[in-house]
C-alpha cells in the first residue's frame, strides 16, 4: 500500500498538501506529500514489506516467552513516526514525529532489557537522540523567528533574508542534528553499541531507514527550507563525508562482531552519501544546477541503494545469530553447507555494498565518482583539487569495504566451522527467507535496470533544483548510463552482466570439457606434510586484518599482550595467551572528557536540586511572575 | 554493427594470444638480463595447454564459491579487455565501461578469488587473500589519482575518448603532470601484478607469498583459467599504461592497415614496457610486507602532484 502511494506521490508533478488546523499556535497537522517525501516513502515501503515478512520467522522463537504484541506496537509506531517525518510540513509536527521514533526505537533497542549492554546502549541512544533534538529545536527557532510560522512553506523566503551570520549559524545547528541522527564521525558512537544489541530485524530498519531520516533532513533543509546555504556548507559536508567514510570502513574492518561490523559499515555509507549531497550544494551554489542534479541523484541513489544492501545484510546475519546463537566471527564458518540460501543473499549484499559492477552499489558510487569528478572542472580555486582527491578516498574506502566483505563472507560463511554452535547450523525459517529474497533481488533489478529506474528522480532534482536531468544520464537506446555531459564517460550494467555470462560460457565448456577427459576428485587441503590440519588452523577475521592494522597502527593504537609459558626452552611454549584490542579514540580523547564535564555541572547543579517542594514551588512562582513581566512588557 | 562484431573478435583473439606471449616474454628477458637461458618464450602457452589436459583436485573443505573464482577472474579481465583500446582508438565495448568500470570490475575478479583462497580453509590461502586485498586497498587511491589526472585532461572516463584526446597531442607524455601520473601509475601496475618489489611472481611455498598463496590449492584447469585470467590482467593494465600516455601508432578511424600498424606499434610499445618492468625487477629485492605501504604512499604522492601540476600548467 505504502509503496504503490508513494510510486503515485513521485509521478505526480504538484505535490498533496493536507492541513488541519489545531489550537495551538505555530503547530498545525499538515503534511505535504512532494517528490521528495515520496521518494523516501518508497525507501521506507521495500524495507517494511522485507523486515514485516521476516519477522514472521524472526519472532518466533520468542513467541510466549517475550511480550510480541508490546514489540509490534514500538515497530509500527516506528515506521508511522518515520512517515511522519517524510511527510510533516510542519515545523513541530516533523519534530513531533522525529521524537516519537527516537523513543520507539529506544524500546525496540533496549528489547533485551536484561542484559546490560542493552541498557547501556539504549542510554547511550536516548542521550545522542536527545543532543540531536535539541539542535533541531534551536535550528527551528531561528527559521520561526525569521518567517513567523512553522510551515516548511514559509521558511524559504524567510531564511533568504536571514543574516548570513544567523544563516550559518542554521546551517551549523541543523547539520550537527542531522549528523547525529545519521550517525556521522565523530557523533557516531551510538550507532556501533545501539545496532548489535537490537533485535537483527530492528537493526535492519535502524541502518535501512532510520539513520536515513538524517539525510532526508539535510535534503529538506538545505536544498527545499533553507533556500540558499553559504557557500562553504556544501564543502564542509563534502569534507565531512570524506572523513566519515574512511574512517567508518577502517572501523569496520577491526571488528568481528558481525553486527557492529555492518554499523561501522553505515557509517561509511553514510559518508559516501554526504559526498554526493556536499557536491550538490556546491554545484548549486556554483550556478550549475545540471551538475548539482547529477550529484544529488548520486546521493539518493546511494541512500536507496544502501538502506537496500544494508538492510539485506543485517536480515542475514539476523539469520546466522538465529542459527547460531552467536554474534562473534570467529566462532562461525562453513554455514554456507547449513544455509545455502541465506549465504547466497549475503553474497549478494556483500558485492552490492562493496560497490562492485554489476549490482546497484556499483551504479551510485559511479555516479559519486562522476560528479566529483565534473567538480573539478566546474569549481575554481583550490576547491577544484579536493574533488579528485575525495574521489581517491572514495576509491580506497571501496577497496576497503571490498576487504572488509571477503572478511565477512568468508569468516563466516567458507571453510570449516570454528565452533558447536555452527557445526549444528540449520537454514532459516521461509519467511526469514523470503525477506532476504525480496531485498536481494531489489539489489540486482536496481543494479541491471538502472536506466529505467532513474526517471524517479526527476521530480526530485526538478522541485528542489528546477531542473530535470535524467534524459542527460541515459543514452545508447536507453542502457547507457552517461554521467550527463556529453563526454564525461558511459556504462552499462546490464551490458556488463550479459558481457560476463558469454565471455564465462566458453570457459565452463573448457573446464567442463577437461574434468570429463581427465577426471576431478576431492583430496584433503595441503597440510604441509604434517596430517591433522583442523579448523584451528584457520585464518580468522583478526587474521585477516591483521596486516591492515599493522599499516594504520596510527589510528588504531592497537595494543596487545603476548603471554607464554614454557618449561625449558622459550621456543617451545606449552600455552600462549594472547591478547589484543585497538583503541577507542573518540570514545576515549572526545566523549570521555564531555562527560567528565557534565558530571561535574550537574553536581554543582544538585545544590539547587535539593529536592524540597518548597523550595521547587519558588521556583515555579519565580519563573511565572519572570514570563509575566516579559510578557507585558512585550 | 559487423564492425563492432569483427572488433570485439579480434580484440578477444589478441587478449587471449598476446597476454601469455606478454608473460613468456617478461620471464625470458629476466632470465636473459640475469644471464640465465630462461624457459623460452612460449613456456605459458605450454603451461596452459599441459594445465587443460590435468585431472583437477577439488579440496573436500571448499564450497562453490571456490569453483566460481576462477571464471570470475578470467571473465572479468577478459571483459575489461574490451573495454580498452588495444591497436585503435576504437575499443569494442568501450561505451559500456569506462576506467571506473575497469578498475571495479577488476576489483569484482579479486574479491571472488579472495574467497576462493578463504574458502579453503587452509592458513596458505588466508594469508594470500589478506595480503591481497590490503595492498590492492592501498593502491587503489593513488591508481585512481593518477587515472583522474588523465581523465580530466580527456574530460572523459570513457578510454576510447581518452584515447582520442590523446592521439591528438601525441607528445603530451612530456608534460610534468603526465610524467608524475605515468610514474604513479607505474607503481601501482607492479604492485597490482604481484611483481617484484611487491611480490615475486617465482615464489611458490615461501611465506612471502601474495598470490600464488591465494591459489595455491588450485589445480588443472581452473588454475589454467586463474592463471591466464592473471596474464591477461597484466596485459590489460600495461595497455593501459602505454596507450594513453603514449598514443602512438593508434588511429581514430578502424580500417584493416590501421589495424596493421596499430598492432605493430602496440607490440613494440608492449615490448619497451616489458624491459622496464625487468629492469626493475631484477635490480630490486623483494620488500618486506610493511615497507609495501610506503612504496605505494610515493606512487599516491606522486598521483597527488600531477593532479595539482595540471592545475598549474
Amino acid at each position: 500500500m505504502g509503496g504503490l502511494a508513494s510510486v503515485f506521490g513521485i509521478l505526480q508533478g504538484a505535490p498533496v498538501r493536507w492541513s488541519v488546523p489545531s489550537g495551538i499556535p505555530l503547530f498545525a497537522y499538515s503534511f505535504s506529500y512532494d517528490a521528495l517525501a515520496g521518494f523516501f516513502n518508497l525507501t521506507l515501503a521495500i524495507l517494511a514489506i522485507a523486515v514485516s515478512i521476516y519477522s514472521f520467522g524472526y519472532l518466533k522463537e520468542f513467541e510466549g516467552r517475550r511480550n510480541i504484541g508490546f514489540f509490534g506496537f514500538l515497530f509500527h509506531l516506528l515506521l508511522l513516526s518515520l512517515t511522519i517525518v517524510f511527510t510533516a510540513a510542519n515545523a513541530f509536527l516533523f519534530l513531533i514525529g522525529w521524537e516519537v521514533g527516537s523513543l520507539a526505537a529506544y524500546g525496540l533497542v533496549t528489547f533485551y532489557h536484561e542484559q546490560r549492554e542493552s541498557r547501556q546502549a539504549g542510554l547511550l541512544y536516548v542521550i545522542m537522540a536527545h543532543a540531536d533534538v535539541g539542535c533541531l529545536l534551536l535550528g527551528f527557532a531561528l527559521l520561526i523567528q525569521g518567517s513567523g510560522s512553522a510551515e516548511f512553506a514559509s521558511f524559504h523566503t524567510a531564511a533568504a533574508q536571514l543574516s548570513s551570520g544567523r544563516q550559518s549559524a542554521a546551517f551549523l545547528l541543523f547539520f550537527l542534528g542531522f549528523c547525529i541522527k545519521a550517525g556521522v564521525i565523530p557523533f557516531h558512537i551510538w550507532l556501533p553499541a545501539a545496532h548489535p544489541v537490537a533485535p537483527s530485524n530492528i537493526s535492519a530498519l535502524l541502518s535501512g531507514i532510520v539513520i536515513k531520516a538524517g539525510i532526508y533532513g539535510m535534503t529538506r533543509i538545505f536544498l527545499d527550507s533553507l533556500g540558499g546555504v553559504p557557500s562553504w556548507a556544501g564543502l564542509l559536508v563534502l569534507i565531512v563525508g570524506v572523513v566519515s567514510a574512511v574512517l567508518g570502513v577502517l572501523y569496520a574492518l577491526m571488528e568481528h562482531d558481525l553486527k557492529r561490523l555492518l554499523a561501522y559499515h553505515s557509517i561509511e555509507n553514510i559518508g559516501i552519501i554526504l559526498m554526493g549531497l556536499g557536491a550538490a550544494l556546491i554545484f548549486r551554489v556554483a550556478g550549475h544546477p545540471l551538475l548539482a542534479g547529477v550529484a544529488l541523484i548520486a546521493a539518493m541513489f546511494h541512500t536507496l541503494n544502501h538502506a537496500i544492501f544494508k538492510c539485506l545484510l543485517f536480515l542475514g546475519a539476523g539469520s546466522v545469530l538465529h542459527s547460531t546463537g552467536t554474534r562473534n566471527m570467529e566462532e562461525m564458518g562453513g554455514l554456507i553447507r547449513p544455509m545455502p540460501v541465506t549465504a547466497f543473499c549475503f553474497l549478494i549484499g556483500a558485492v552490492a555494498i562493496s560497490g562492485l559492477p554489476p549490482l546497484n552499489g556499483f551504479v551510485s558510487e559511479w555516479l559519486t565518482y562522476q560528479s566529483l569528478l565534473a567538480g573539478f572542472g566546474a569549481t575554481g580555486g583550490l576547491t577544484r583539487i579536493l574533488f579528485p582527491l575525495a574521489g581517491s578516498m572514495l576509491a580506497l574506502t571501496g577497496a576497503l569495504a571490498a576487504a572488509c566483505f571477503v572478511k565477512a563472507f568468508a569468516i563466516t560463511f567458507l571453510a570449516l566451522p570454528r565452533g558447536a554452535e555452527s557445526r549444528n547450523a540449520h537454514e532459516a525459517p521461509r519467511t526469514m527467507l523470503i525477506g532476504m529474497g525480496w531485498l536481494t533481488l531489489a539489489c540486482a533489478a536496481l543494479g541491471l535496470g538502472v536506466t529505467w529506474f532513474l526517471p524517479v528522480f526527476d521530480p526530485i532534482t526538478e522541485q528542489l533544483l528546477g531542473q530535470r536531468v535524467v534524459a542527460h544520464l541515459v543514452t545508447g537506446h536507453g542502457l547507457v548510463l552517461s554521467a550527463g555531459m556529453r563526454t564525461s564517460g558511459t556504462v552499462s550494467t546490464a551490458v556488463i552482466a550479459v558481457g560476463l555470462l558469454v565471455l564465462v560460457l566458453p570457459a565452463t565448456l573448457l573446464v567442463a570439457i577437461g574434468v570429463r577427459r581427465f577426471g576431478r576428485k576431492r583430496g584433503p587441503v595441503w597440510d604441509c606434510g604434517l596430517p591433522g590440519l583442523s579448523e584451528e588452523n584457520e585464518y580468522t577475521a583478526t587474521a585477516f586484518s591483521k596486516a591492515l592494522r599493522m599499516i594504520f597502527s596510527v589510528l588504531y593504537k592497537p595494543r596487545r599482550e603476548i603471554q607464554a609459558v614454557f618449561d625449558i626452552s622459550p621456543y617451545f611454549p606449552k600455552e600462549i595467551r594472547f591478547e589484543s584490542e585497538i583503541d577507542p579514540t573518540f570514545e576515549k580523547r572526545l566523549y570521555a572528557p564531555l562527560q567528565e564535564f557534565i558530571f561535574r555541572v550537574s553536581s554543582r547543579m544538585r545544590t539547587i536540586q535539593a529536592g524540597s517542594i518548597h523550595a521547587y514551588l519558588a521556583y515555579i512562582f519565580v519563573t511565572l511572575v519572570l514570563l509575566l513581566l516579559f510578557g507585558v512588557r512585550k | 554493427m559487423t564492425e563492432v562484431l569483427i572488433n570485439s573478435g579480434l580484440q578477444l583473439v589478441l587478449l587471449l594470444l598476446v597476454a601469455p606471449l606478454l608473460s613468456g616474454m617478461i620471464k625470458t628477458l629476466k632470465a636473459r638480463l640475469q644471464t640465465r637461458r630462461g624457459p623460452g618464450v612460449l613456456q605459458p602457452y605450454r603451461d596452459i595447454f599441459k594445465l587443460l589436459r590435468k585431472g583437477m583436485v577439488i579440496p573436500e573443505t571448499a564450497s562453490w564459491i571456490f569453483s566460481a573464482a576462477p571464471y570470475m577472474v578470467f571473465g572479468t579481465a577478459t571483459l575489461v579487455g574490451l573495454m580498452i583500446p588495444m591497436t585503435t582508438t576504437h575499443a569494442p565495448l568501450s561505451l559500456f565501461g569506462g576506467v571506473l568500470a575497469v578498475v571495479y570490475l577488476l576489483a569484482l575478479g579479486r574479491f571472488f578469488l579472495a574467497l576462493g583462497g578463504l574458502d579453503t580453509g587452509s592458513s596458505f590461502g588466508g594469508l594470500g587473500s589478506s595480503r591481497e586485498m590490503t595492498i590492492s586497498a592501498i593502491a587503489e587511491p593513488a591508481m585512481m589519482l593518477a587515472i583522474f589526472t588523465v581523465a580530466l585532461g580527456a574530460n572523459s572516463t570513457n578510454l576510447s575518448e581518452m584515447a582520442k584526446i590523446a592521439v591528438t597531442q601525441s607528445w603530451r607524455f612530456l608534460a610534468p603532470s603526465q610524467m608524475l601520473a605515468f610514474a604513479a601509475l607505474f607503481i601501482v601496475l607492479i604492485a597490482e601484478t604481484g611483481r617484484i618489489p611487491v611480490d615475486n611472481p617465482a615464489t611458490h611455498l615461501e611465506l612471502t607469498m601474495i598470490h600464488e598463496a591465494m591459489v595455491l590449492e588450485y589445480s588443472g584447469p581452473y588454475l589454467a583459467l586463474i592463471e591466464w585470467g592473471a596474464s591477461i590482467k597484466q596485459l590489460v593494465l600495461m595497455t593501459l599504461l602505454v596507450n594513453t600516455f603514449f598514443p602512438f601508432g593508434l588511429s581514430s578511424y578502424w580500417s584493416a592497415q590501421a589495424v596493421g600498424v596499430g598492432l605493430v606499434f602496440y607490440l613494440a610499445k608492449l615490448l619497451l614496457l616489458a624491459c622496464l618492468i625487468v629492469l626493475v625487477e631484477t635490480t630490486n629485492a623483494k620488500l618486506r610486507l610493511f615497507r609495501v605501504p610506503e612504496l605505494l604512499m610515493v606512487a599516491f604522492i606522486l598521483g597527488a602532484l600531477a593532479l595539482i601540476s595540471t592545475f598549474l600548467f
